[in-house]
């Protein structure tokens, strides 16, 4: 019952959250801001668990490749293939849930305990969509920029493993990287990632809007951000590897 | 003018608010005081319309509050300013921002003409020279003192003040029910404080409303209040020592 009641909460909040900004220069000043917060403020963890994760990725492909039978540029065929499906949007959106979404939550659970959601309230601004849609537009053109550019780290980590050691060369690694390439895989990573940016926004402004109480509920609420919007990613990514590639 | 009839409110089963009728007039400092648990928070939230009211409407000038639709309420909380027990200053804007931000959302003013606006109502407020200062370099005062040039920053008709003098020293508290005073009379506003420090009570209180168990306990003036026979507002008023050798003097 719980469940349909916050469902309901929810939907009902999004339906604030998505109406006409109050004013255009505000908002834009806004959106600017959180372009900063979410994109730059995101651009160094970004860069270090990519690089390792590309670097990963293709030593453990070189690891499992003792047949002889299997070309050695399949490396970078499956380095490649592995950053663009699912490394970079899934693993990132999950940092990024954890990063961006605890921020958001704690920064709205605060306005919330401290009354300055209720001062634009009073003031006759619609507070949830002051607060939480600049994030939700900026986080949905920012993060398919930031997984894009996680991509292209992820593959150069596997091709410094192939320069610094000898378990394949870089040019069976850059071959590889061009064999079989889809362009879908791309688009297929853009839909789940813009899908799993509203999902980090919305979850985390929802539960640090419907805050009641002081500092330790913002705590909560920052926490179940995460936990809630990592569950919903995973299964959304699902829902979405089935429906598009499938 | 503000005015409540009959206004109830219940939270789940328990009722805060029962049947309030009161009249709150332009120019007056209207106090609303009370024990702790009286529902006196919850009246001044009815009347700004955070908490919807289950029975009975609040009326602004002849405008039924109560029974609005949004887009109409919005106009009518353009002309409300409210000072929040903790300030409620936006963290992440400084002084100058957090009271140009009315002005930034409701105003077509130029820059510069919002600017000399700030820095008229900073002025007004003793704080000259704070534009730049982040709420988190401010003491419990000067928030405050920021928060009533933000409330006031876009000429308001209704000024609401929750607990103005909560967690401050008698002297700081002083100085803000001057300023409250003087800006009632100045921009000729209704003026509601939900209040219960007692000097202020006794410096400003030119209407006051005690609210006790969630009813109209009691209403008079500040002269009226030293000689009221109301046994459940004189165990709360003169609930001191202090305020109570003022009624053993009087």
């Amino acid at each position: 019952m719980k469940l349909f009641y916050s469902i309901g909460q929810y939907l009902l909040l999004m339906k604030q959250v998505l109406a006409r900004p109050e004013k255009r220069k505000v908002f834009m000043r806004q959106l600017f801001t959180e372009f900063f917060d979410i994109g730059v403020g995101s651009f160094g963890i970004v860069v270090v668990i990519s690089i390792f994760m590309g670097a990963v990725v293709s030593i453990l492909v070189a690891y499992n490749l003792n047949n002889p039978l299997i070309p050695r540029t399949m490396i970078g065929y499956s380095t490649r293939e592995m950053a663009i499906l699912e490394f970079s949007p899934t693993i990132l959106s999950l940092i990024l849930a954890g990063k961006v979404g605890s921020s958001i939550a704690s920064q709205i659970g605060t306005m919330r305990v401290t009354e300055q959601i209720d001062a634009l309230d009073i003031m006759g601004i619609n507070p949830a969509n002051f607060l939480i849609f600049p994030k939700l537009v900026a986080a949905i053109f920012i993060n398919p920029a930031l997984i894009i550019f996680s991509m292209a780290v992820s593959i150069f980590g596997g091709y410094l493993v192939g320069v610094f050691t000898n378990l394949f060369t870089p040019a069976e690694y850059v071959l590889g990287l061009r064999i079989f390439f889809d362009a879908f895989s791309i688009f297929y990573a853009l839909i789940k990632t813009v899908v799993f940016a509203i999902i980090i926004v919305t979850v985390a402004g929802y539960q640090g809007y419907i805050i009641k109480g002081g500092s330790i509920e913002v705590g909560r609420a920052s926490t179940k951000s995460v936990v809630y919007a990592s569950i919903l990613i995973i299964i959304f990514n699902l829902i979405l590897t089935q429906t598009l590639l499938i | 003018m503000i005015e409540a009839f009959y206004i109830s409110k219940f939270f789940s089963d328990t009722q805060v608010l029962n049947a309030i009728s009161v009249k709150f007039e332009k120019g007056k400092n209207n106090l609303i005081i009370g024990r702790s648990g009286a529902g006196k928070t919850v009246l001044l939230k009815c009347l700004v319309g955070l908490h919807e009211v289950d029975d009975g409407y609040v009326d602004f000038d002849g405008r039924d509050f109560s029974h609005m639709n949004r887009k109409n309420r919005k106009n009518i909380r353009k002309e409300i300013g409210m000072l929040f027990q903790g300030g409620a200053l936006f963290d992440s804007y400084n002084v100058e921002e957090n009271v140009m931000f009315p002005l930034n959302m409701f105003t077509k003013m130029p820059y510069e003409e919002k600017l000399d606006r700030v820095n008229q109502v900073l002025q007004r407020v003793k704080l000259p020279n704070a534009n730049n200062l982040m709420p988190g370099e401010l003491s419990g005062g000067m928030i405050k003192r920021v928060a009533i040039a933000r409330a006031i920053a876009n000429n308001p008709k209704y000024l609401f003040c929750d607990e103005p003098n909560s967690g401050l020293d008698p002297n700081t508290a002083e100085v803000i029910d001057d300023l409250i005073s003087e800006i009632t009379e100045e921009y000729n506003m209704v003026t509601i404080v939900n209040t219960h420090d007692m000097n202020s009570v006794l410096k400003m209180g030119d209407h006051i409303v005690f609210i006790d168990k969630g009813r109209v306990g009691w209403q008079g003036s500040r002269d009226d209040i030293l000689s009221s026979d109301n046994e459940r507002l004189n165990g709360f008023v003169f609930s001191t020592e202090l305020t109570r050798r003022l009624k053993r003097r009087k």
